[in-house]
């Protein structure tokens, strides 16, 4: 037992030993933390580039957008990733400044389960909030069969399905509500969590894959999910009423349309609540990586802008297969220039 | 200690110095651990308070009664926690109570050969190394579908009583108690064995002498002589049930409302806490801090209570 106990710690001290001298001499090693909704994304990106660019090695940490500011705020990780890009109070912590570049856009959808699996529901604008608000309880509301003519709406309680934890997916899907909606927005408002409707027809799972999963338990549910979870766990996906009266579908040019649509800012901070444009899909939003303006190390600095080149460049081309939107040209361009202040 | 009598030469001769040291040592080594133990409980609650005093200060004891988590809005109140709390761990430990002593009984009595037993002890002991997280799949995916019907058929015909007066449409309190009480059943089954086993078996053998049967033997001899460790074990079990986190959170439903109906989605301290720790700002940190607390003390109440109680009991057994 000792002599095991011993061996283990002097094989954890060679590791240990070894590995300090040869990081700190030829290969930069990048740590970064935070948002985990575009997480398997980023993994999938940085192994590519891990491989390509041998010296350099990126490791990421899903931890949610919230801790990974905290880290950033901390100087505990040389990026970070986030779903709320970062408030101008957050920043005002990081001396030196930080640049927050967009890296690529996700779509929340609206996903249903319905006795026989009508594809496709239309979910009209002002029917939407009605059923998240707890005011529509019903399949069979005239209002939902005045929208979707020809499909049986069975006479079944409306279950509402909401994240029970806090989260980016919950904000970009209230600050929606409360564009689209003045009784949302007076009501339960905007936030990574809201007081809902009190109701036992409103349940909270927890996480993207807690709600997919109830979802598909529950007959007669709705609830929201990013598009990515929606597709791979086979949900139906309801299409919804953009702002130019146009239902769309989520997972086509929907989401870069309404990306496009957003004019950015020179902070690259936006979001798109309500886009405008007939194709647009209208729940998106970018998530952000946010870097140190003032890096100590030269090295690491001219490594995060090689890491962001690549994902800019070769990244882009397998987001879309992956579940999230690519970046439209004009925000390519953006970010490539903003990353030269990262020094 | 057991000192081995090479050392010493003999058995019956006088402790030698190194059985001194040996005998200090072990002492000190021991106390040491009690207060190093009672060090860790204090710096526990030291670091949770002094982060929750902030929470403390401003919410007072108004946390404690009013029903509003607006984060937004910075409205805090868990009352609709702590009831799902109470809930969810009362119905938990009923069932899992109820069959963890009847299989205790069943066990220990004589009803199946030893080897036999055994091997339903181990299988029994199994349960309490499933993940909670596998728990909360399996309620999710069987549990939920399962008793729909039968929530639906009581809200029907019974939805008169406050019990059943709502459907159950996914997460909610009976599926949610349900599983927790086949949690907290390994628990309270193991330790009711133990406690069952430690009665004489010339108590058993008394009673029977008297002419009891094996039905009295036990509900009114074996029973009442292991009360106090059947006690202590439920009292574990309830414990467990109110720390129970992941498989709740998956399950409750976790709506901050008040309701007697079994079907109606609730929520608990636990979930509450898991589920905001991890986007917390720091204002919020306070206030779940406050809420652990809160936990914190419903644990030590429930605690308190059952030693007392159990205290109480032994000493009516004295007297009698």
């Amino acid at each position: 037992m000792t002599r095991s106990v011993t061996t283990l710690v002097a094989a954890a001290l060679a590791i240990v030993i070894s590995g300090v001298p040869a990081s700190a001499q030829d290969s930069v090693r990048l740590t970064g933390s935070g948002a985990t909704f575009p997480f398997p994304l980023y993994s999938a990106w940085f192994k590519a580039f891990s491989g390509k660019a041998k010296t350099i090695t990126v490791d990421y940490q899903g931890k949610g957008s919230g801790a990974g500011i905290q880290d950033f705020v901390n100087r505990t990780v040389d990026f970070a990733g986030s779903d709320a890009a970062m408030t101008d109070e957050q920043i005002a912590k990081v001396p030196g400044g930080v640049q927050l570049l967009p890296m690529t856009g996700g779509e929340i959808v609206i996903s249903y389960n319905l006795p026989g699996n009508p594809k496709s529901l239309k979910l009209p604008r002002d029917v939407y909030p009605a059923i998240f608000l707890g005011k529509i309880t019903k399949w069979s509301d005239p209002k939902l069969k005045a929208a979707n003519p020809g499909v049986t709406l069975p006479d079944l309680d409306i279950t509402v399905v909401r994240r029970a934890d806090s989260s980016g997916t919950t904000f970009v899907f209230t600050s929606h509500l409360a564009a689209v909606s003045e009784e949302w927005s007076k009501g339960p408002g905007a936030g990574t969590t809201v007081n809902w409707p009190k109701s036992d027809k409103f349940v909270a799972s927890p996480k993207n894959d807690g709600v997919t999963a109830t979802i598909k338990q529950t007959p007669g549910a709705i609830g929201y999910v990013e598009f990515a979870f929606a597709k791979f766990g086979k949900l139906e996906m309801a299409l919804i009423q953009n702002r130019a009266g146009q239902y769309a579908a989520p997972g086509g040019e929907g989401g870069q349309a309404a990306l496009a649509s957003v004019k950015l800012p020179a902070d690259l901070r936006a979001w798109a609540p309500d886009p405008e444009g007939a194709k647009a899909y209208p729940i998106v939003s970018y998530t952000w990586m946010l870097f140190y303006r003032e890096n100590k190390d030269p090295k690491k600095a001219a490594a995060l802008r090689q890491m962001v080149e690549y994902c800019l460049n070769d990244g882009q081309k397998t987001s879309a297969a992956m579940g999230y939107i690519p970046l439209p040209e004009t925000v390519v361009a953006a970010v490539r220039k903003a990353a030269a202040s990262i020094q | 200690m057991i000192v081995t009598p090479a050392t010493t030469g003999s058995v019956s001769g006088p402790p030698s110095s190194w059985d001194y040291v040996v005998d200090r040592g072990f002492r000190g080594a021991a106390q040491v651990s009690v207060w190093l133990l009672l060090l860790l409980l204090a710096s526990i609650l030291w670091a949770i308070g002094g982060k929750a005093m902030a929470g403390i200060r401003d919410y007072g004891l108004a946390f404690l009664t009013s029903t509003t988590w607006d984060v937004g809005r910075q409205q805090f109140g868990v009352l609709p926690q702590i009831w799902g709390t109470l809930y969810s761990s009362l119905l938990a430990l009923a069932i899992g109570g109820f069959f963890g002593v009847a299989m205790a009984i069943f066990l220990t009595q004589d009803f199946l050969p030893p080897r036999l037993s055994h091997v339903f002890r181990t299988i029994v002991e199994l349960l309490a190394a499933i993940p909670s997280v596998v728990y909360g799949l399996w309620g999710l995916f069987v549990v939920v579908p399962t008793m729909r019907p039968v929530a639906e058929f009581l809200f029907t015909y019974l939805g008169f009583i406050p019990f059943f007066g709502s459907t159950l449409s996914g997460p909610g309190l009976a599926p949610a108690a349900l599983v927790l009480a086949i949690m907290v059943l390994p628990t309270v089954a193991a330790v009711s064995q133990d406690a069952l086993r430690l009665v004489p078996y010339k108590v058993k053998e008394a009673a029977y002498g008297m002419g009891t049967t094996r039905w009295e033997a036990i509900l009114k001899v074996m029973l009442p002589a292991a009360s106090t460790g059947i006690f202590g074990a439920l009292v574990l079990g309830f414990g467990r049930a109110l720390g129970e986190t992941m498989a709740l959170a998956m399950l409750i439903g976790n709506s901050n409302q008040i309701s007697l109906s079994l079907f109606s989605p609730a929520n608990t301290l636990a979930a509450l806490l898991a589920l905001n720790f991890p986007e917390a700002g720091p204002r919020e940190v306070q206030i779940l801090m406050y809420a652990a607390l809160v936990l914190l003390a419903i644990t030590l109440i429930v605690n308190v209570l059952g030693s007392l109680i159990m205290a109480r009991s032994a000493r009516r057994a004295g007297a009698r």
